[in-house]
């Protein structure tokens, strides 16, 4: 393993050439459409189970196991049915933040004290209008915590699908790289996904920060 | 309507919560009879459980009446919230995502009421509960008195009629509830709104009302309706009356038979 100093100099020279950016913005691109469609595709199917508690009591045991899922071993059948482009990399990255999100947000909604949907009744509203001024405000909080997870699996899927079975992006550069016993490109490369999923992983941390203080009571 | 002509009329209210998974049905409530007077401050006490949250329900228009029917200003309740009905909950019902401000706001924006209309009502609302100086405060910061007070002016700024309150000093301390009673007090004689408040606090229920409703043990029917003779300008101070000591002593007359009931004691020692 190479030092740390030598990861920075190393990841700097990458950058500077760029000789990876074609690579690193691919990922960036499949990672950011599995992390948006997983967010919204999550959030919906957790609304849904939540306001249909019978289909919910028959998948709640699926989610208690998913994640001992090898959700790699379909990778061949996505890429039988959806050929060797993107597709099957972003179904990775997406089947393994959409649960995070699903659980997250049945999580917010679980946790929304009955008396402030009794006061929608109050003010007469709706249900499109309840969920939207009432329970998704009161279960913010517990679905950005989703919204991170989602980060971090996103990045996992891709990433680890491309180490396993692609032609470009980061993580088939890591694949190649170790491959071919470059440290000086496998290390640096590594260190990028780390400041990269650190980096998001703050910005949200302090809106979140934020939302949960003001709850805080003192 | 004029004071003191029927703004609710309750006639054979009754409710029944259907058995869940093969148990038998609960009769909650009733059935029960009374009529407010418009204006009118009724105090309802009773046992735990006695169905004093169910008959708020069904005056609300948030459950329905299995049997009976109820009458707000001469239309029928049932299963729907009134306009002109303002309810403040037992638990903390403020919204933590919103500044004290955007809570008292919420109701009138909701109903799409113009900006300048909502500027007024929740600044007067602000003044009247005291809570100028907390505008931009969120809940969470404020003690569970303050959030309450939060509570009642979301629910003052909608100028109902007919205000009901359940617990609503519940969760407060005994010297707190008594101050927090002179302001609802105080909020009354200005709103000159009907007011109906469920309480388990007997000095509570005696200091604030012109008539206590004293409900049996589960179905809540009235046993007895007290009318106290206070004037309509009292505040705390009457607690030390001695017909306060006469009215709560009646009350928990009424109340620790019924209570005894709900606890199972009330047969005799084998």
């Amino acid at each position: 393993m190479i030092p740390p100093s030598e990861m920075v100099t190393a990841l700097a020279g990458i950058l500077a050439s760029g000789r990876m950016s074609a690579a690193i913005l691919r990922t960036l691109r499949i990672v950011g459409i599995a992390l948006v469609a997983s967010i919204i595709v999550g959030f919906v199917l957790g609304a849904l189970l939540h306001a249909l508690p019978r289909i919910r009591r028959t998948v709640d045991p699926l989610f208690a196991t998913y994640y001992a899922i090898p959700i790699y071993a379909f990778y061949p059948l996505f890429i039988v049915l959806f050929g060797l482009g993107d597709v099957p990399i972003l179904i990775i990255g997406f089947l393994l933040a959409v649960v995070a999100m699903i659980i997250s947000t049945l999580n917010g909604f679980d946790r929304i004290p009955p008396v402030l949907l009794k006061t929608a009744r109050m003010y007469r509203m709706r249900r499109v209008r309840t969920a939207l001024r009432i329970m998704m405000p009161c279960a913010a909080p517990y679905i950005f915590t989703g919204v991170k997870l989602a980060v971090a699996y996103s990045f996992i899927g891709v990433i680890g699908a491309e180490f396993i079975m692609s032609g470009s992006g980061m993580g088939y550069e890591i694949a190649f790289a170790y491959s071919n016993f470059d440290n000086q490109i496998m290390y640096p490369l590594i260190m990028l996904v780390l400041v990269l999923v650190t980096i998001i992983n703050m910005v949200l941390h302090s809106w979140e920060k934020i939302l949960f203080e003001r709850r805080r009571r003192r | 309507m004029a004071k003191g002509e029927a703004h609710v009329t309750l006639q054979g209210v009754t409710r029944v919560y259907p058995g869940v998974a093969g148990q038998r049905p609960v009769h909650a409530l009733g059935p029960l009879d009374l009529e407010l007077a418009t204006g009118e401050f009724f105090s309802v006490v009773g046992p735990s459980g006695c169905g004093k949250s169910t008959l708020l329900d069904v005056l609300a228009g948030l459950a329905s009446v299995t049997d009976g029917a109820i009458r707000f200003e001469g239309v029928p309740i049932h299963g729907r919230v009134p306009d002109g009905i303002g309810v403040v909950f037992q638990e903390d019902a403020s919204f933590p995502w919103l500044t004290v401000e955007d809570n008292i706001a919420f109701g009138l924006r909701q109903s799409g009421v113009e900006a300048g209309e909502v500027r007024r009502r929740v600044d007067h609302a602000l003044s009247l509960t005291g809570l100028k100086d907390f505008v931009r405060a969120y809940p969470a910061q404020l003690s569970g008195g303050m959030r309450q007070r939060v509570c009642i002016a979301r629910t003052l700024v909608l100028e109902p009629r007919l205000i009901l309150l359940d617990e609503p000093f519940g969760s407060l301390d005994q010297q707190t509830r008594l101050l927090m009673g002179d302001e609802l007090l105080r909020l009354w004689r200005e709103t000159e709104s009907t007011v109906l408040i469920i309480t388990h606090a007997l000095d509570e229920a005696a200091m604030l009302a012109d008539r206590i409703g004293v409900m049996s043990a589960r179905p809540g029917r009235f046993l007895e309706i007290i009318e106290t003779g206070w004037p309509r300008d009292r505040d705390s101070r009457i607690v030390a009356r001695p017909e306060f000591g006469k009215i709560t002593g009646r009350l928990w007359s009424h109340l620790r038979v019924e209570s005894l009931k709900t606890l199972g004691q009330d047969r005799p020692p084998l």
